[in-house]
Parts: C-alpha cells; structure tokens; sequence
C-alpha cells in the first residue's frame, strides 16, 4: 500500500478508493475476476428477489396442488392434483367475479383513456390558471384510496349525499330513490365513476407528457401543407401520442385488474357480490376462508392471465412505437 | 459460620423477594371488540390491578375487522394477547387448534364451577366439543339480538290513532314477527315532527357477518335448525325446510318495505346511528348497546324501550356474547389464570353488570333486584333462555362467508329465490364439512 504522502495530485477516484480500501479487504478482493466482483454487487439483489418473489411463486404453485389451510397447520397436507383448478375453472362464482373484474376494467380504462386525452388536450393549450387547473385536476389521484372510498360513500348516500342531490337537481328524480351502491344496477357503474375520478389525472398526466413531446415544426409543416386541424389530430397527434396512451392503458389495466382498497371500502363487493372483484373474491377465499390451497390456484390463475395479456400487450405496444 | 449462615439466608431472601416482585408484576394484554362493554371492563379491571399488582394493557379492535384480525393473530401463533374474549363461535377452532389452554384442571383446583354461569352460556361460550364438560372460556358477556324502539313515538295519540285506523289494533311492542314488520311498515315514509322517519334498522352487513346475525333473528323463530340430527350434519330438508324459505322470504320483504333507503350495508354501529338520529322507529341491535342506548341524552331515557326478537313459530332469539380465554401462545399464561379466577368472583360479575358488561353468573341473574335493575334487564333474561347460535365448528369463518354471500345475495341483490339461497347453502355448507372429512 502507498503511503499517503506518496499520492501526487494527479491520482483518480478510483485509484483513491483502492487507496482508502483497508488492507484486509483488499487483499482479499485482489485474487476476484471483473466477473465475481460483479457477482458481489449483483448477488444480494438476486437473493432479495429469489426469496421474495421467486420463492413465494413457487410455494404458491406447490400449495395449489394441495389441501393446505394457513389457519390449520396441524392438519395433513394432501395432494390433490388438479382438483383445485377444476373447482375453480367449474365455480360459477369464480365466473361472476370475472366478469364484475372486465366489467370494472373495460369501462374504467375507456372512460379514463377518453376523458384523460381530453384534459391531455385542453391543458396543453396556453392559457391563463393552466398551472393552476393542472394541479387541481390531479389532486385526485395523490389521495389515498381508503379516503377516496369513504367520502365517495358518503357522496352516494341516498338521503343526504351530494351526488344524488346533484342528480335530483338536474332530472328531478326524488333523492332517495335511487341508491348507487345498493342497487345490483347502479353499483357497478358507482365503482366505475370512483376509479375514473380519481385516476383519470394519471391518464392526463401521460398523455401530456406525449402532447408535448410532438415538434412544433411537425405542425408547422402540416399548415403549410393546409391539412385541417381535424386532419393534424388524425395524422399527427394521435399517432404520436398512441405510445404514451397505451402506456397509460398497460398501468391502469394491471392496476384495476388487482383493484381491491378503493372497491371494498366503497361496496365490500356488494350488494350481494355483484361487484366482487377477482381480488375480493381472492382474499376472501385466502385469509377468511383460509382455503390457502384453493386460493394458490386462483392467485396462480389470476397471474397467469394477467402475466400473459401484459406480454401480449407489450409486443404490441413495441410494434407501434417501431412504426 | 453463623455470620456466613446470616449472609446466605439474607442473599436468598432478597432474590426471593424480587424474584416474587417480578413474578407479581406482569403486563396482561387482553384483547377484544371495540365497543361499548370494553370501557365497562377497563374501569372493571383497575380493581384486578390494585389486588394482584399485574397491569392490564387492553388491544381493542372494531367489530368489523375483530374477526379477521384476532383469527389471524391466533392462526399464526401470536403472542400479542395473553386473555382474549374471542366470539362464541371460535370456540371450536381454539380449542381444535391449541389456541386456548383447556381451563378444566383450573376451575377444579380454583373451585369455579360452571353451574354457577348461566347453562345457555356454559354451553355456548365455553364447552367444546358442544355440551361436553371440556372448557376452554369462561362465559364473560351473555348477549342476544334484541330490540329498542321511540316509545314516545309509540305513544302519541295521533300515531296511535292511525294504526289502529289502518291495523285494527294498539300499538305497542310486537308479539310475533309479522306483528313487527306490519309496525315497521306503518312508520315506513311516515312523517313525524316534520321529519320523514322510517320503519326499522335492520341488519344488512355483507363484510363479516351482519347479514347472517339479522338473517337467523327471523330464521330461529320460524324454527330453523342447521341439521335434522345434531352432530350429523344432514342440512337437507333442516336448513332449507319451507319454514326456513318462509322466515328468509320475510326478512326480504323487511328489508324492502320497512327500513330507510340505502340500508344495503349496515351492521351495529348503522342501526345506532339511524336510531340516535331519529331515523328509524325500531332498529335490532345486541343487547350490549343497550346501557348506552337507554343513557343517550336525546333518544335514551323515556324515549327508549326494548323487547325481545318476538317468536314467531317459536320464541328464538340469536346468540352474542363471548367467553373470556387463556391464549395457549401466551409467556404469562399463570397471571392470565389469576385474572379469570378474578373475573369469575360473584363480587366482580355484580360489579361488572353494573358497569354495563352482560354477567352471566347465577348470582347476579338470579338476584331478587336484578329485573329491576335496568329497563332491559328482564328482557334480556328471556332472550337468553330461548337463544341459539350459528355453527361453532372450526371451519365456521368458511361456514359463516358462505351465508354471508347466499342470504346477502338474496335480500340485498335480488338474486334467485329464497329456496334457491337456501339450496346453494347447503352445497356451500357441504363442500366445507367435506373438507374438513366430517362428511
């Protein structure tokens, strides 16, 4: 090792680190390749994933094979084979929370993807407050999503809720007559509007980001070729934006796909199970029915369609922004 | 020598001394719902401090998320309660599942004896297997489903007037079920005082378990049973009899005609609310909420009276109330015994009733003074003798989900029939109990 006083001023870092790295250490990491010293640095990330996400994967995968109860661990474990998938794929309520799921997950993308683009739009143009609009148009999606389903909760409330009363005020229809989260119609359509509210700014924010990504000579050079401004949104902005929207798509689809918070505190999946999401009916089988082995094999499902419908997507999503 | 023998003996006594301080002065941690009885308990409780020179600590979680919460504790080993005061229900699964230390060896050499406590709750609260003298709870708060409703309500002229007008008959508390429902749909819409006012809170909760403890206050006094031969689980032609169908057809037809509008989700603290706000004539609720109920300043006191749920086939009333158990994963199992040997002081249950908690022991119900000591008192006597409660099995979270789902499926969201809930139940209840190999 050099003495301090021999290092001259024109030594690098990384020549002072080695300088400052104790003797002990350094002897022992002088005999290590690039290679394994790589390994040091990439190795506890790799043990961090393995036991928290691999690990888990695959005790889930080997618990959907069996009988397992989290709340009986005394109990024999028994192979089951696939009697677990069947049960599922054959459950006529596995099939009702599915569809409450697409139900959920089409219209709250559509609404979002339309009304998110529209904002997009509008606060991309200059105008005077624009910073201002900006931020209230996005305080929805800072708040938390149990304080969101609350006061939603209270917002729907027949007799004494704002939203009803708004609806009163514009068709005239008796307040009380109609109930958004208890009636088996209106209640879906409830969760819908929550979600859309508060995660449209998300939309709105992506969709400005690629709003603003476009050259102004692009446009520029449309006018001069005298394309009509219906013509520049077809051929120039929604092109350019399309990368950003079905970006925005990708996060919100995998997000309602797993929604849960915002759900159960709004409805609990009621009334009756009308909008018992995929995710409510998940947990309820896991952690109040402690069927842990039924339940693995409807996370394991769940994981799969989601996993598979992403890598699809995201092929496609590539194909666009190659064009 | 002798100063040596002075030393030794004064070296032992200190460690005896302080090793009996330590052991005097544990810190119990005793777990149960949120609610009005809790507080009864913690004021109760300062007297076991001052005797045993133990402090008591108290994790009190709201109804709702009670079950989930202390399931998951107990499931997973946790030693976060030393005394819990679990629901009647989870009895069998403690006990099946080590969770509760069996508290036999312990009454007989403390000299407790259960026939001191009510049979009902002995049999509910603390025996496992059902009616057998295995005990692993003593019985801590009785509790049944009952009624409140606006006696001055009830007793004004002009409503008076207009029942019989339109029943042909007084107004007053209800003898039967139908009886009930005809009152609440009287007061359905009515205008009182300027105010639309509505016909009853009833129980509607899909989360835990509201719905089913509402569903069975009409099933039980139609005569409902959960099997034909107890202990055999053969549910078909029992849990699905036509009067079954019939008692679940009119707990529909109360929830449509009779309580106020956006009543799709409410448990206990809803039927408080909309009773306190002047919202419903009569609500069901638990008896436990009564001492606060008859002390609230603007509908308590001659404003409030109570009945029990009325019989209809038969008198019937849901079981409440909980037993208070030794957690088997608890360091301080011995200072938690010394709490239950406490508790079970016929001094301490007279205290306890008097601070608002349910006592089950014979001395305080069987006391000359008792029915007078409260206006729901006597009711409350009553209630206990013709109770019965849901399933106590191990699997009964799995068994209570599954009717949680059918009846709110059927009441709520207008799904199927009632025969077609009660069908769908049986399957649900059948695929659970063959799960657990006892079919």
């Amino acid at each position: 090792m050099l003495d301090p006083a021999q290092v001259t001023m024109t030594e690098t870092t990384i020549d002072k680190a080695a300088h400052k790295t104790p003797v002990a250490m350094a002897r022992r990491i002088r005999g290590l390749s690039d290679r394994a010293i790589a390994w040091w640095f990439v190795g506890p990330t790799i043990i961090l994933l393995l036991a928290v996400n691999i690990f888990p994967l695959i005790w889930t995968i080997y618990l959907s094979f069996t009988n397992f109860k989290a709340n009986r661990p005394n109990r024999d474990i028994k192979y089951v084979g696939l009697r677990n998938y069947e049960r599922l794929l054959t459950d006529t309520d596995t099939w009702i929370a599915m569809q409450a799921t697409a139900h959920f997950l089409f219209w709250t993308i559509f609404f979002q993807v339309l009304i998110g683009f529209t904002l997009a739009w509008l606060i991309n143009k200059k105008f005077k407050g624009n910073d201002l609009w900006t931020t209230i148009i996005v305080l929805p999606m800072m708040l938390s999503p149990a304080v969101v389903g609350n006061f939603w909760k209270f917002l729907y409330q027949p007799q004494i809720g704002f939203f009803n009363y708004v609806v009163t005020w514009f068709t005239g229809a008796e307040s009380s007559s109609f109930e958004m989260l208890g009636s088996v119609n209106l209640a879906p359509w409830s969760i819908v509007i929550v979600d859309t509210w508060m995660w449209t700014p998300f939309v709105m924010l992506i969709c400005l980001a690629g709003l603003r990504s476009i050259p102004d000579y692009i446009y520029e050079a449309a006018v001069i070729d005298r394309a009509s401004k219906w013509r520049q949104f077809w051929t120039i902005t929604l092109p350019m934006v399309l990368p950003f929207l079905m970006l925005a798509i990708l996060f919100r689809g995998i997000e309602n796909f797993k929604m849960f918070d915002l759900v159960v505190q709004l409805t609990g999946g009621g009334p009756g199970s009308t909008t018992e999401l995929a995710s409510i009916n998940l947990k309820r089988e896991a952690f109040e029915k402690w069927r842990t082995g039924y339940s693995s094999a409807f996370a394991i499902i769940l994981f799969v369609t989601v996993f598979g419908l992403a890598s699809i997507y995201v092929k496609a999503l590539n194909k666009v922004k190659e064009r | 020598m002798k100063l040596k023998s002075f030393l030794a003996a004064s070296t032992m006594s200190v460690v005896a001394l302080f090793s009996s301080s330590a052991a005097q002065s544990e810190e119990l941690t005793l777990c149960w719902a949120a609610w009005d009885p809790a507080n009864a308990l913690v004021e109760l409780s300062k007297d076991f401090e001052g005797k045993s020179g133990h402090t008591m600590e108290f994790e009190f979680v709201p109804w709702p998320n009670f079950a989930d919460r202390m399931l998951n504790e107990l499931n997973s080993g946790g030693k976060l309660c030393d005394l819990l005061i679990g629901d009647s229900q989870w009895i069998g699964g403690g006990a099946e599942n080590g969770h509760y230390v069996k508290l036999n060896d312990f009454f007989d050499k403390e000299k407790i004896s259960m026939d001191d406590f009510a049979p009902a709750t002995v049999y509910a609260y603390s025996t496992w297997p059902k009616g057998t003298p295995n005990y692993y709870a003593l019985p801590a708060m009785g509790d049944a489903n009952g009624w409140f409703y606006r006696k001055d309500w009830f007793a004004r002229e002009d409503i008076r007037s207009a029942f019989k007008e339109k029943t042909g008959r007084e107004l007053g508390e209800p003898k039967t079920q139908k009886e009930m429902l005809e009152i609440a749909q009287f007061f359905q819409g009515r205008e009182i005082d300027g105010k639309k006012v509505y016909g009853a809170a009833i129980f509607t909760e899909r989360g835990s378990e509201g719905i089913t403890m509402g569903v069975t206050s009409a099933l039980y006094p139609w005569g409902f049973k959960y099997e034909n031969t107890p202990g055999k689980y053969d549910m078909e032609g029992a849990v699905n009899s036509a009067a079954a169908v019939e008692a679940l057809e009119f707990y529909k037809e109360f929830y449509k005609t009779a309580t106020p509008p956006g009543y799709t989700n409410s448990y206990m603290g809803e039927s408080l609310d909309a009773f306190k706000s002047g919202q419903v004539a009569m609500a069901m609720n638990w008896f436990a909420f009564f001492p606060g109920l008859y002390a609230d300043p603007n509908t308590g006191g001659d404003k409030i009276d109570f009945f029990v749920n009325p019989p209809q086939n038969v008198a019937g009333s849901t079981l409440g109330g909980q037993g208070i158990s030794v957690v088997s994963y608890s360091d301080k199992k011995d200072a938690a015994l010394e709490y239950i040997k406490w508790f079970a002081d016929p001094k301490i249950q007279a205290q306890w009733w008097k601070l608002g908690g349910y006592s089950a022991h014979n001395s305080v119900l069987q006391d000359p003074g008792f029915k007078a000591s409260q206006p729901f008192a006597g009711d409350f006597l009553v209630a206990m003798e013709g109770v019965q409660d849901f399933w106590q099995e191990p699997a009964y979270a799995e068994l209570l989900i599954a009717m949680q789902k059918r009846v709110h499926d059927y009441v709520v969201a207008d799904k199927g029939t009632a025969k077609e809930a009660l069908d769908a139940l049986i399957k649900d209840w059948t695929e659970v109990f063959e799960d657990e190999g006892k079919l």
